[in-house]
């Protein structure tokens, strides 16, 4: 049973990669194209401008001779080209790559990993810096090596079943049928070639074979394609490792400074608040201690002042306290304080999903005041009415999904608050996705590696 | 009136000894956690017993867990727990069986010692008393649910305010300066549009509001 279907399935394939090969080729014309423009300009103007050198310095030929001209001449317009058709050739040849990336995972099951320095900020580039990102990253070079591996193997592995299906149709196929009956016209202008028996069904035998064999090979060729494709663009280890380095330098810097601020607004929070408190609540009940005897009203009214300092004061270390560490967080864990946030919430905010465990406390943690930052986002902004919060832990990874039936429209890049969220999470490898077309709904994924313990 | 108090700081355990013992409790036992404080409350059966939510060894929810496992072994013991944060999710469970006779309130509302033993008196009386943080979060949600009780006047509002805290009818006009047929005809306007059924009774009719607003 399964045997046939795959048979059938692979059968329906060929065809299919035969297309895929023939758009391959048309990629690799394109890129062969591509690095004749990047190559060319810098050439022409070395070359040109060499012969320029040599021609007056060693050969005393003069400025104003028709030759000296004419190097002259290729020579700007090499150095011209440098300046305006590479950048863009370059940054084609990018695009080139990344498509080559995608359809060799699309088509070919190939995943090929891509690592490219990201674009200075800016939105228009001066040529200097432009250049500098470009030529600078390691990864502009591997494409462009990948444009001159596909030129010539690329190339030839790809030919492998165009030629053989292509002349089966041309050679065989056509003569064959046009001698038969339809095409008569086609038999001048493809003459069956000369070999004895060339019978018309000898030659459509021959080219039925031909175009078999070359349907056959073609999914071959496009994984051996691909797979050479993903050993030329696939970054190194010591670039994947780079990568890696350079991402976690950037979230533990993150991380720290988000760490400082909010020692910060703490420090900020107590010396404003209770600490103030503290020091007018001493004052008050130092003045109620002189006026107890000579005064006893007066010295009942500054303590009852003092007393509702201490109710302030209280109050304002309480709100300290949850910022920093919720106690239901500590108490219950994430599950539980993500209902009782739900509770809290002004919208009917429904809690769905379950963990077998809890995981670590820093990730709870930071967790939690994503969902609590995520749903006063939806009370604020969305105009919503429901909220729902998803939350389980899979394949080693806490996910957690705040979805609202708002407005939508949700931008990670305008809000802080979203950004905040992604920097937290940032910090134990997790990721933030944000689906939030206008008109709604906004759907808010967090997903963060971890162990329940 | 017998209290068990159940409080792991030193000096809030004295603290709350001193105001009861000067408001005329008789504190029967004062314990540091929370299975001195099962077995404390299996000895003395108080009236009521005043229970912290943080106790030793874990330092997390043990006490509102030893409140909850003494209220199953005495089904109806009046309990107050006492907090430095209110959580809507732990007001919930107190209220879960529907008996009655719980009380959740801040630690700040200690510093109140007529307001403070009101409560007390109250919960060991059958009663409850909510703090009135737990019940503004919990008003705040229905408000913003556009439901029935936007239909309510401020003046109704307020009265389902205090009521929620577990005050009486009588209560209430002594705090709104009113008279007590004036309160009972809110309660009545405020019963009918949220489409409750009334009762006579102090404390069926706030386990009706609490459960209303729990919903």
């Amino acid at each position: 049973m399964s045997g046939t279907a795959v048979t059938r399935r692979a059968a329906g394939r060929r065809p299919l990669a035969m297309a895929r090969a023939l758009a391959f080729f048309g990629l690799v014309l394109s890129g062969i194209a591509l690095l004749l423009l990047v190559v060319a300009p810098p050439a022409l103007a070395v070359v040109a401008l060499g012969h320029l050198l040599q021609d007056m310095l060693m050969r005393g030929i003069s400025m104003g001779s028709n030759m000296a001209r004419q190097e002259l001449l290729l020579g700007l317009i090499g150095l011209l080209c440098c300046r305006f058709v590479v950048p863009p050739a370059l940054l084609t040849v990018r695009w080139l790559a990344i498509l080559t990336r995608r359809l060799s995972r699309q088509w070919c099951g190939v995943p090929i990993a891509s690592a490219y320095h990201p674009r200075p900020g800016g939105t228009r580039l001066a040529y200097r810096r432009r250049m500098s990102w470009l030529l600078n990253d390691v990864a502009t070079w591997r494409d462009l090596a990948w444009l001159a591996v596909s030129a010539v193997v690329g190339l030839m592995l790809l030919l492998v079943p165009l030629t053989l299906v292509g002349a089966g149709v041309v050679a065989f196929l056509v003569p064959a049928l046009g001698t038969v009956v339809w095409f008569g016209g086609l038999q001048h202008l493809v003459p069956p070639p000369a070999f004895p028996g060339n019978t018309p069904v000898v030659l459509f035998a021959i080219g039925l074979a031909f175009v078999t064999l070359g349907l056959w090979t073609a999914p071959w060729m496009l994984r051996g394609y691909a797979g050479l494709a993903r050993v030329v663009l696939a970054p190194s280890a010591q670039a994947e490792l780079e990568r890696r380095v350079a991402h976690l330098a950037e979230s533990r810097q993150e991380t720290l400074d988000t760490g400082a601020a909010e020692l910060r607004r703490i420090e900020r929070d107590l010396h404003d608040g209770a600490q103030a408190r503290l020091v007018a609540m001493g004052l008050t009940l130092d003045a109620a201690g002189r006026l107890i005897d000579t005064d006893p009203a007066a010295a009942r009214a500054l303590l009852i002042e003092a007393r509702d300092g201490s109710a302030k004061a209280l109050a304002e270390l309480r709100d300290l306290v949850r910022g920093i560490h919720p106690p239901v967080l500590a108490d219950r864990g994430l599950a539980a304080a993500v209902r009782a946030l739900a509770l809290d919430s002004p919208l009917r905010a429904n809690v769905t999903g379950t963990l077998a465990g809890r995981p670590p406390a820093p990730v709870e943690s930071a967790a939690y005041f994503a969902v609590s930052e995520l749903l006063a986002n939806v009370a604020k902004h969305s105009g919503a009415h429901a909220a729902e919060v998803d939350m389980r832990h899979s394949a080693g990874a806490l996910r957690i999904t705040v979805s609202d039936d708002g407005a939508g429209g949700a931008d990670p890049s305008r809000g802080t608050g979203l950004r905040g969220i992604e920097r937290r999470v940032a910090a134990f490898d997790g990721v933030v996705v944000v689906a939030s077309p206008a008109g709604g709904p906004t759907v808010v994924t967090l997903e963060v590696p971890c162990a329940l313990s | 009136m017998r209290v068990v108090i159940a409080e792991d700081l030193f000096l809030l355990r004295e603290g709350l000894i001193r105001l009861l013992e000067a408001y005329g409790f008789e504190v029967a036992a004062a314990v540091d956690n929370g299975a001195d404080f099962l077995s404390a409350v299996r000895a003395q059966r108080p009236d009521v017993a005043v229970v912290d939510v943080r106790l030793p060894p874990s330092f997390t929810d043990e006490g509102l867990r030893a409140a909850l496992a003494a209220r199953s072994e005495i089904p109806g013991l009046p309990i107050l727990v006492l907090s430095q944060y209110v959580e809507q999710l732990y007001a919930r469970e107190l209220l879960a069986d529907g008996a009655g006779a719980v009380g959740y309130l801040l630690k700040d509302r200690v510093l109140d010692g007529d307001q403070f033993t009101d409560a007390i008196k109250r919960v060991a009386d059958g009663g409850t008393a909510m703090d009135p943080e737990v019940i503004a979060r919990l008003l705040a949600r229905n408000v913003a649910a556009e439901g029935p009780l936007a239909r309510l006047s401020p003046r109704e509002r307020e009265v389902l305010e205090l009521m929620a805290e577990g005050r009486s009818n009588v209560a209430i006009a002594q705090r709104l300066f009113v008279t007590e047929r004036a309160v009972a005809k809110h309660t009545a306007a405020i019963f009918t549009k949220l489409d409750l059924q009334p009762s006579d009774d102090d404390n069926r009719r706030v386990l009706a509001v609490l459960a209303y607003l729990g919903r």
